[in-house]
């Protein structure tokens, strides 16, 4: 028997109910992602590719067909599962970095921890690993008012790796970044990829979508195309004038 | 997340806006304070008039004697004598409830030491008056039984006559005085009792056995007192007995036919006693009621407060739940702080009555009575508040829409 998709969707609809005025977001998705895949999910605004993203994270519920991660179906689970499993299995990243403001780099990694229910200690021992795998131990205990954007973005991304998680969601992650650490970013993903974890990106910028493994273009609620592609190798260029980082 | 973790959280985010979370816990502090101090001063207050009444004497009642009418006067009570020697007698023998019973005579006279006069008031009693009013000797002993059957010249001397006739800090006992040039020995300097509340210096006495007082200081009548009649009831409840069976015995004892006006007057002084403190216990709810409806205001404060927070952290509330915070989780958080600012002010608030209490007691000289179980209601009280009012603001925090909260701007 072969080994289910890790992500699965069978003709997955979202209906909305705004007053009278149904509003289709999906209708009706089918298609699988793999483990380790790095996908990139294009779209314009209303394309369905929020609502996509928002199923795939257990933040919502589909109203049509069926969503199974790791071949288990979760749509029928209830909140506080749906709670433990996206604690567990999804780390989610923003385009507004989401940080905590006035709480330490540390403090912000260890709070999926807290959920899980793990011991100060060990919530410490993970977070500060986590932070040097994106290369941001040394900035432990600043606070995100003292990191530049793309150092903000890094201890997210370390906040979503830190219960070593199946799935990164990450919702233009780029969006409020500029160029250089966009590629940081996407560089980081790549690795991420490769260590086997499945990372689904959500973008509108073709020049972040080729640095994914494959692309799926999203307009009104169904995918239009669904391509795998040769992804650009994530390349950080050297410093130059005006980068927003400071050099260290 | 365990309960600890919980509260620690919550009290990283209050700490995150400081000046906030005080100005909120300021309407529970001075609720608390209020309680509690007024409170303190009321059952200092209390305990005030309880003492004045416990110095008058235990149980106490007086029986007085009728009025006189002389050309269309009234004399007013004890105006003319109409208790006699053998009602006391009776009272003291037939009557269960009365514990003691001790005729007062008295009369104003100059007193004298060798170096010394004073003007004062003297009693002439017996010995059963010290138990009646409770009222031991600081120096050498009472009045005998002894001494009233052979009218003996001694004289037991309250504190102010004594610091008068023989100065402070003196040893009158065995020492003599004049009452109307008669020659007395001390044989006893009473305990000091303080001042009634109407300003009367229970101290300024100077107690003569009543046979030498009949003898020699003022003579009178013979077989009707020219006084008044002390009587102890034998416990707090039945001096409202004791005082309808003494009335029901002199009815009897002066043949009054029935209709007729009694021919004496009985002072019940518990009653009195308890008339003040039903006044006090009153004035004391009635602060304690104002002083709650300000703690409840500060419970108004707390749910504005919560309700702020929780709108402005929307996104962190979003957040929470995108990386596995439960609904209960999030409530449970916004609950645990508005219980925090709540029991930190109930807390601040016990300090703060406590002292407050204290500093105005002993500016105005009273007595503060601490109550633990009035502390311990007010914190618990606080506390309730927290979650009464953080419940509303905690619920909606939990009821948000992760994606929605995590969109808020």
């Amino acid at each position: 028997m072969p080994q289910p998709s890790l992500i699965q969707f069978q003709n997955v609809a979202k209906v909305y109910h705004m007053g009278d005025v149904e509003v289709h977001a999906l209708r009706g998705v089918t298609l699988a992602i793999e483990q380790g895949e790095f996908t990139a999910i294009m779209g314009a605004s209303g394309s369905g590719k929020s609502t996509l993203m928002n199923i795939v994270g257990l933040l919502d519920r589909p109203t049509g067909g069926a969503y199974l991660l790791e071949g288990e179906p979760v749509s029928t689970l209830s909140t506080e599962r749906l709670a433990e499993v996206r604690n567990r299995t999804i780390g989610f990243v923003f385009q507004s970095f989401n940080l905590l403001s006035r709480t330490s780099a540390l403090e912000n990694v260890e709070l999926p921890l807290l959920y899980a229910g793990i011991g100060s200690a060990e919530r410490r021992r993970r977070a500060t690993a986590s932070l040097e795998r994106v290369d941001l131990g040394s900035r432990a205990d600043h606070h995100p008012n003292q990191m530049s954007g793309g150092q903000q973005q890094r201890v997210a991304i370390a906040r979503a790796l830190v219960t070593e998680p199946r799935v990164i969601l990450a919702d233009e992650p780029t969006g409020n970044l500029d160029s250089r650490t966009s590629v940081e970013v996407m560089k980081l993903f790549q690795e991420l990829g490769n260590g086997g974890i499945t990372v689904v990106l959500v973008t509108h910028e073709p020049d972040i979508a080729q640095y994914a493994s494959r692309v799926i273009h999203m307009r009104d609620g169904r995918v239009l195309s669904d391509e795998r592609q040769e992804p650009k190798i994530a390349v950080v260029p050297p410093w130059t004038q005006g980068d927003e980082e400071d050099p260290p | 997340m365990n309960p600890l973790q919980t509260l620690r959280v919550a009290l990283r985010a209050l700490t995150r806006n400081k000046m906030r979370s005080f100005l909120t816990t300021l309407g529970v502090v001075i609720g608390v304070s209020a309680v509690i101090a007024m409170v303190a001063i009321g059952d200092g207050a209390k305990a005030r008039v309880e003492a004045t009444f416990a110095a008058m004497g235990s149980n106490m009642l007086i029986v007085l004697p009728g009025t006189s009418t002389a050309g269309g006067a009234m004399g007013g009570f004890g105006s003319m004598p109409t208790l006699t020697w053998d009602d006391l007698q009776a009272i003291q023998t037939e009557i269960p409830t009365v514990r003691a019973a001790a005729a007062q005579l008295r009369t104003n006279a100059q007193v004298m030491s060798e170096e010394q006069n004073w003007g004062t008031q003297v009693f002439g009693t017996s010995p059963e008056y010290f138990q009646i009013r409770t009222w031991p000797v600081a120096m050498g002993s009472l009045l005998t039984q002894g001494d009233v059957d052979s009218g003996n010249k001694v004289a037991v001397i309250g504190q102010t006559v004594a610091d008068k006739l023989f100065g402070q800090n003196s040893n009158p006992v065995g020492q003599s005085l004049r009452i109307k040039s008669i020659p007395f020995t001390v044989v006893g300097v009473l305990d000091k009792k303080g001042q009634s509340q109407w300003g009367q210096d229970y101290d300024d006495i100077v107690i003569v056995p009543v046979t030498t007082f009949q003898q020699k200081i003022k003579g009178g009548l013979k077989n009707f007192i020219e006084g008044s009649v002390a009587v102890s009831a034998t416990s707090a409840d039945s001096t409202s007995r004791a005082e309808s069976q003494i009335r029901a015995l002199l009815r009897d004892r002066h043949r009054l036919p029935l209709g007729a006006d009694d021919d004496f007057s009985i002072r019940n002084l518990s009653e009195i006693a308890s008339a003040q403190q039903e006044g006090t216990r009153t004035l004391t709810t009635l602060l304690a009621a104002i002083a709650a409806v300000s703690l409840l205001v500060g419970g108004i404060g707390i749910m504005n407060i919560m309700l702020v927070s929780v709108t402005e952290r929307t996104r962190e509330i979003g957040l929470r739940m995108a990386v596995g915070a439960k609904p209960a989780d999030i409530r449970l958080q916004f609950l645990v702080e508005a219980l925090a600012l709540a029991v930190t002010g109930g807390l601040i608030g016990v300090a703060l009555g406590v002292f407050g209490a204290w500093r105005l007691a002993t500016s105005f000289g009273w007595e503060v009575l601490y109550r633990p179980d009035v502390i311990a209601i007010a914190v618990g009280f606080s506390g309730l508040v927290g979650v009464v009012f953080g419940l509303y603001p905690a619920h909606k925090a939990s009821r948000l829409d992760p994606i929605t909260a995590l969109r808020f701007e």
